[in-house]
């Protein structure tokens, strides 16, 4: 089921590429329509997340009671000061992490049942993730990096090849396929783990600090191509501590001590701060 | 699975030296436990071979003859002769030292025996050309002289040469008139297997002053009976001597056990050693995986965020491991191989080729010590937390 929509998810995608920035709203639409089946319509449904840790005999609420939905085609970012439970919630998002309470579904599925190998394969599907530090593999060439959700897929080595050149065209970065990682500048490694990410088709791309690591013109390099990845279709979390970046979303959330604090459109966010 | 082959392989290409490191312990384990196994076995084969080839039926008995106790050569046909459902053959056996000379050549490490006309049955002598001593020559003191094929070729030219010829033994005259068939295939040389003198014993004890034999070797009909006839020997000896200190009964048959306890004992104590060292070996595949696996948990928790399942993990540092130590086992053999086709004809003078039983043993070990001590690690690597792991540098 969830393998279906995800290729009419790309089908849409690719429409979209072809026919602009006007009919995005009729796409979504679409999107839920075609989606209709699902338990529920919407792509993150977070209700009541809390993830606490024990420590010695207190307990830090890294995430407390957080209420979450985000819909398909949205640009999302999270945004709060140092500790106050932004890695946690992504953690969670992502499904590298289970919440202590509370239910999150994603694409009508209830990540906080699942065990081990299904939030392995769970996130292969679903999440593509772009982290600070970029996280390329040094010993892998570009396009072998590229490859790796897909191998973990299990896709076919001819499937694979093509698509991780299809994702590195995206990034503009086909010419540097069989570079060694280290062989990049950041802002390039960057674009190579944004293509990574997308070479899985997944439902949500979900970056943490993407800019943390880069200066501040390869900076807005980075989120103009998130921003354009968006208006083709591809649901954007962006995570991150400084709220002029978070300000490139459409949509923004605010944590603060583990609670979302503001939820709501990006200028209205421009306007309390 | 493909994929994870080519992974390992890459891994291990990529970090050549700790590879190599991991994989050396292996080596040195596998071509000792080769090279040991090899030499040993070669050796102990070699001893076991010398040992049947002098007759494993056979019994020696050694004679101090008293001038108030003794055994004659009668005496000693006589018990021969009762106990023919056990015995096949007997011959004294008696050693003549002093010179040998053929024409002006002395032959200095030739022995001369002096043995009966059963001495070529036991033996498994076939003759090259003329005749072995027979029972006329013995009663008659015939000097007549048979001969190892090595002497014939290397002092009257050939076999067929020697017939006839005279040999001087203490300075008497003996006539050549039989040469026996090459006994060593292999080598033909001085105080080898074909440089022998035989005479009639009759003519032997004479010579040696000592009228009666102090030496003979009885020969059963299987080797099964070895230890019964031996029995049968001393019972007989005891009621003329009434004292084992004046005689001896060796059993070849007993010789042979008692190797054969030898080399049994020998290869446990092998396999100990072999073990021991395997497992070394193994510690060493363990700990460097279990280092690879801190140094790599970064890539482990990026791969495993990427949607790699536990066993994904597991399998590539699993094959890691395995293929790690079936290439340190290939090498290892390789080595032990040369080492012992190089070494035994240098240290033990005999052939120690690789058993095939060493080879697929060590290499087996070495795959088991990959499968079981990659385990470990591989298993800490797969259940490391993503979160966990992606935040350590
Ligand atoms: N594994 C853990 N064990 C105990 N406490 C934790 C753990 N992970 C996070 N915390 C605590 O939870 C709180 C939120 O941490 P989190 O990493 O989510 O913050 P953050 O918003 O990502 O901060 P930063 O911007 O500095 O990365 C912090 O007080 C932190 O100390
Ligand atoms: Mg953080």
């Amino acid at each position: 089921m969830s393998k279906g929509s995800e290729i009419i998810t790309n089908e849409i995608s690719n429409t979209m590429d072809r026919s602009g920035d006007q009919t995005m709203d009729r796409t979504m639409d679409q999107t839920m329509y075609q989606t209709i089946d699902r338990k529920t319509a919407h792509l993150i449904e977070m209700t009541g997340i809390c993830k606490f840790y024990e420590m010695g005999d207190e307990t830090v609420r890294a995430n407390d009671n957080i209420n979450l939905i985000v819909e398909k085609g949205e640009f999302l970012s999270i945004v709060g000061k140092s500790g106050s439970g932004k890695s946690t919630l992504m953690n969670i998002i992502g499904a590298l992490d289970v919440p202590t309470s509370g239910t999150y579904l994603l694409d009508g599925e209830d990540v906080g049942r699942m065990n081990d190998n299904q939030l392995a394969d769970f996130r292969n599907r679903k999440i593509g993730f772009v982290f600070q530090q970029y996280n390329l593999l040094p010993k892998l060439t570009v396009q072998e990096n590229v490859e790796l959700p897909l191998l973990y897929a299990k896709v076919s080595r001819k499937e694979r090849s093509e698509r991780a050149m299809e994702a590195l065209v995206r990034v503009g970065l086909e010419s540097k396929a069989s570079n060694m990682p280290n062989q990049l500048s950041g802002g390039q490694q960057q674009r190579v783990s944004i293509a990574r990410a997308l070479a899985g088709s997944p439902s949500i791309l979900l970056a943490d600090e993407p800019t943390g690591a880069l200066d501040s013109r390869t900076s807005i390099q980075i989120l103009e191509f998130f921003k354009q990845l968006n208006e083709e279709g591809n649901t954007v979390i962006m995570i991150t501590h400084d709220s002029s970046i978070a300000l490139q979303a459409r949509r923004v959330a605010r944590i603060t001590d583990g609670t979302i604090d503001f939820d709501g459109k990006a200028e209205d966010y421009a306007r309390i701060i | 699975m493909r994929e994870s082959f080519n992974l390992a392989l890459k891994s291990i290409w990529g970090n050549k030296m700790r590879s190599f490191l991991t994989m050396l312990g292996i080596i040195i384990g596998v071509a000792a436990v080769i090279t040991l196994v090899s030499l040993v076995n070669g050796y102990m084969g070699y001893m076991t071979e010398s040992f049947t080839s002098m007759g494993t039926n056979q019994i020696n008995v050694n004679l101090m003859n008293m001038s108030t106790r003794f055994v004659t050569e009668e005496d000693m046909y006589d018990f021969y002769d009762e106990h023919q459902d056990i015995f096949i053959q007997m011959t004294p056996s008696v050693q003549v030292s002093g010179s040998v000379k053929a024409g002006s050549e002395q032959l200095s490490s030739t022995s001369v025996t002096g043995v009966s006309e059963e001495y070529a049955d036991m033996k498994g002598y076939k003759m090259e050309t003329g005749r072995f001593i027979s029972y006329p020559d013995i009663s008659t003191r015939q000097k007549v002289a048979v001969i190892g094929y090595f002497d014939a070729c290397q002092y009257f030219g050939s076999p067929e040469n020697a017939i006839g010829q005279k040999l001087k033994i203490n300075g008497y005259a003996f006539f050549v008139i039989g040469v026996v068939q090459r006994q060593d295939e292999d080598e033909l040389e001085e105080g080898g297997s074909d440089d022998f003198v035989l005479i009639p014993y009759s003519v032997a004890c004479k010579m040696s002053r000592s009228s009666i034999p102090s030496n003979y070797t009885f020969a059963t009909k299987d080797t099964s009976v070895s230890e019964e006839a031996a029995d049968i020997l001393e019972t007989y000896l005891e009621e003329v001597y009434r004292n084992d200190d004046l005689y001896t009964v060796t059993a070849m048959s007993e010789l042979l056990d008692s190797l054969n306890e030898m080399i049994a004992m020998m290869s446990l104590l092998l396999g100990g050693i072999a073990g021991i060292s395997l497992l070394v070996a193994g510690v060493g595949v363990m700990n460097i995986m279990l280092v690879s696996v801190t140094e790599r948990t970064r890539e482990i928790g990026i791969r495993k965020a990427l949607g790699a399942r536990r066993s994904v993990i597991m399998q590539q540092f699993v094959i890691e491991a395995a293929l790690t130590s079936v290439l340190g086992g290939l090498l290892g053999i390789a080595l032990g191989s040369a080492i012992s086709i190089v070494i035994g004809p240098m240290l033990l003078q005999t052939e120690t080729p690789p058993t095939a039983g060493a080879v697929i043993i060590s290499f087996g070990v070495s795959v088991a010590i990959g499968l079981i001590f990659g385990y470990m690690p591989a298993s800490r690597a797969a259940k490391l937390n993503p979160i966990d792991a992606l935040r350590s540098e």
